[in-house]
């Protein structure tokens, strides 16, 4: 329970389906923020009391357990080495990974429980599929799809029907004060939202070339190639125009060598995704290629591919191609159904 | 519901809760000059006196204040204040690693805001203080001595310490002596003249009367400097309306738990021993913490290896069973207790440990329901526990 409105609506109707519930929230930061700024980060203090007044309402115990610890080591500390690879990762997708439903759910089932409860908007029912949730827009089962099918059979989503605003009116029903608090956005541990100035902080200054792709001259100078992700058009203070005098954008960025390269538009298109670490939780892993749809970052398009697993290697050949796939993020392959879209399987993308 | 939790808060008393109601259904600021000011007044002085009466004081050294932190901080920053205020050299505070943290935050307070060095004195592996320790601070540094601070009894692991004898050591160098007796009174028998202690704290949530109210002793020649700024209600030193209803149901609390005393400590330390001896069996490997005989009737403080304390609470709470790890929270997540690292605990065994404290509503009932559950709770805390990645 983070203190938010999903969560609390969520363990109020894993009571009602007959549970026996428990609240556990999470301390995650080694100095939590005694207040919230705007709908930034999670885990402040104020957050925590918000998390026991819903249980109190509920009805149910309340601890918090720390996790501060496991957090910082595989959450944190891996979203920057991401970083300074040149990667671009997604640190709810890792939270979820190793600590909700690693962690926290292991810790759970040594105690006694049977499985852990989110307030996550995604659908999870008798058949065993995770599906999109019914509010396309709040939709969280692409942070989802690396969950194995051990930790999908203990996780219990009971928000994936409702839409956002249903859970906010259900909450307000309930007598819930979290009702209208507003969404946390962005990263929690970042409570400023300056996810360059945290990596400066880490990574420390690292100047070096910015250089155009095609001409291979050197057209700027950044500060930290960490601080760059595919795609980015902004902030790249490029000290000459283009020759066709049209934007450039970031297409990689080379740890190695300290450089990130620039380039059109077009070159950000890919048309081919290989990634890896593949998780298959739709069905049985696939021998042969399988014809679905993909999605390449949180809230990104969603396009026709075929997806193929050989070993540790899942290859995505795209219908048309899309810009700013950046490695780090995750790849999920969704089976269009009319009762839910189904995750069939993810990865993280190489590169 | 097994209670086992009284040193957190105990029950109010029937005769307490009576006198509570009785008063505060009248009306009446005992600062007020007319008739129902006087009768107030006067229930608020009948008072005074009982509780003096009760723990050996005189009337005029009772201070009634808001409970014990506020006592505590009363006692630790104000005659820190006074005393150096009398005399710029005197900066020193001298407490122990195992106080309250009323006391032990109000002591870094006046380190980190008032310049104050500190004498931290040890304890041994129960947890008691030697009049040695104290002595030989005194000896080195006792021309500095502003204030000397120990607690009666921990709160924690129940060691009860010999607060008499330290006092005595303050005492031959001059220094007044205050002890944090929240835990001791009504549980082991507390004397304030007796003991030779310059300042007391008492709180009533502890013995059966209401929170929120309790009293600083405050021996007459020993000065304070006010932590509340107002109408100098009590002895100018402390401030604020006269909570004349709690101040009533308080007295009445102490003086049943003072007088009772002693029928309480025989029931309750018999009751306490049968629950460590069914503890003992039935988790053989458990640790006993604290002073096996100068301790609190009512207290049994056990570490239980490969456990995390947190997690059997949550076993045992699930069950009906209340208890504490004891130890101080923050933000909601459990610290190894400074008291066991202070008794030299190592963190695993800080983090290991779960207080049982029984108190005036306790019965043999309360003790079979722990002993029923307690042993599945440490077999499935055992499993969380052996999750933890090593670092």
């Amino acid at each position: 329970m983070s203190g938010g409105v999903d969560s609390a609506v969520a363990a109020a109707r894993a009571v009602e389906a007959g549970h026996d519930v428990t609240g556990v929230h999470l301390a995650l930061a080694r100095n939590p923020q005694t207040y919230r700024t705007g709908a930034r980060g999670c885990c402040t203090l104020e957050d925590s009391r918000d998390a026991r007044r819903a249980a109190d309402v509920i009805g149910i115990p309340f601890y918090v357990w720390d996790m501060a610890d496991r957090f910082h080591e595989d959450v944190v500390d891996d979203f920057v080495a991401e970083y300074a690879a040149g990667r671009t990762p997604n640190p709810c997708l890792r939270c979820n990974e190793k600590i909700k439903f690693a962690a926290v759910l292991d810790r759970a089932v040594a105690l006694g429980f049977d499985a852990v409860v989110t307030g996550h908007h995604a659908r999870l029912g008798a058949d065993g599929l995770l599906r999109r949730s019914v509010d396309a827009a709040k939709d969280q089962s692409y942070v989802l799809a690396v969950l194995t099918r051990e930790q999908l059979d203990r996780s219990i989503f009971p928000l994936g029907d409702s839409t956002k605003a249903q859970v906010r009116e259900e909450a307000a029903r309930r007598g819930l004060a979290v009702a209208d608090k507003p969404d946390s956005h962005d990263i929690c541990f970042i409570a400023d939202g300056d996810t360059r100035g945290f990596l400066a902080q880490r990574l420390g200054e690292a100047p070096g070339d910015v250089v155009d792709a095609s001409t291979g001259a050197v057209v700027g100078s950044h500060t930290g190639a960490y601080a760059y992700t595919v795609g980015q058009r902004r902030g790249l203070h490029l000290d000459r125009p283009a020759p066709d005098g049209r934007p450039r954008y970031v297409l990689s960025i080379t740890p190695k060598t300290n450089t990130v390269t620039v380039g059109p538009a077009e070159a950000l298109e890919v048309a081919r995704v290989r990634a890896e670490r593949p998780v298959w939780t739709g069905g049985p892993r696939p021998e042969a290629p399988v014809e679905c749809e993909v999605q390449l970052r949180a809230h990104g398009d969603v396009v026709p591919a075929t997806v193929t697993l050989d070993g540790d290697t899942f290859r995505a050949e795209l219908r048309r191609p899309v810009r700013g796939v950046a490695a780090g993020q995750a790849v999920v392959a969704y089976r269009p159904d009319p009762a839910g879209d189904v995750v069939l399987g993810s990865a993280t993308i190489a590169g | 519901m097994a209670y086992l939790d009284h040193a957190a808060t105990t029950p109010m008393l029937d005769e307490a809760l009576e006198a509570y109601v009785t008063t505060a259904r009248e009306v009446g600021n005992a600062s007020s000059l007319h008739a129902a000011g006087r009768r107030a007044r006067r229930r608020v002085e009948e008072s005074r006196e009982r509780v003096a009466a009760a723990l050996g004081a005189r009337p005029s050294e009772v201070i009634f204040t808001g409970g014990g932190t506020e006592s505590d901080n009363l006692a630790v920053k104000g005659i820190f204040w006074a005393r150096r205020a009398a005399d710029a050299r005197r900066g020193r505070v001298v407490s122990s690693a195992v106080e309250h943290h009323a006391v032990l935050d109000a002591v870094d307070w006046l380190a980190g805001h008032e310049g104050a060095e500190v004498g931290w004195l040890p304890v041994d592996a129960a947890g008691r203080l030697t009049p040695d320790a104290l002595r030989a601070e005194l000896a080195e540094h006792g021309d500095r001595a502003a204030v000397v601070t120990a607690m009666w009894a921990n709160n924690e692991v129940g060691t009860v310490q010999p607060v008499s004898e330290l006092a005595a050591v303050a005492a031959e160098y001059g220094v007044p002596f205050h002890t944090d007796a929240i835990q001791a009174v009504g549980q082991v028998p507390v004397d304030f003249s007796a003991s030779g202690v310059a300042a007391l704290t008492v709180t009533g949530h502890k013995l059966g009367g209401p929170a929120g109210v309790g009293a600083l002793l405050l021996a007459r020649d020993v000065a304070a400097t006010p932590l509340l700024h107002g109408g100098g209600q009590e002895r100018d030193v402390r401030s604020g309306t006269l909570d004349t209803a709690g101040i009533v149901a308080f007295a009445v609390a102490v003086e049943a738990a003072v007088k009772g005393q002693q029928e309480y400590a025989a029931r309750v330390a018999a009751l306490r021993d049968d629950l460590v001896e069914r503890v003992r069996q039935a988790v053989p490997e458990v640790i006993f913490n604290g002073d096996p005989l100068d301790r609190l009737p009512g207290n049994a403080h056990f570490s239980f290896p490969g456990c995390e304390g947190d997690a059997l609470l949550l076993l045992l709470d699930a069950q009906g069973i209340a208890c504490s790890t004891g130890s101080a929270c923050s933000a909601g997540v459990a610290q190894p207790s400074h008291v066991l690292l202070a008794m030299g605990a190592d963190d695993d065994r800080a983090r290991s440990s779960l207080r049982f404290t029984l108190g005036h509503t306790s019965t043999p009932a309360d003790v079979d329901a722990l002993i029923a559950a307690l042993p599945a709770a440490v077999d499935r805390a055992r499993r969380a526990a052996a999750l933890r990645t090593p670092r």
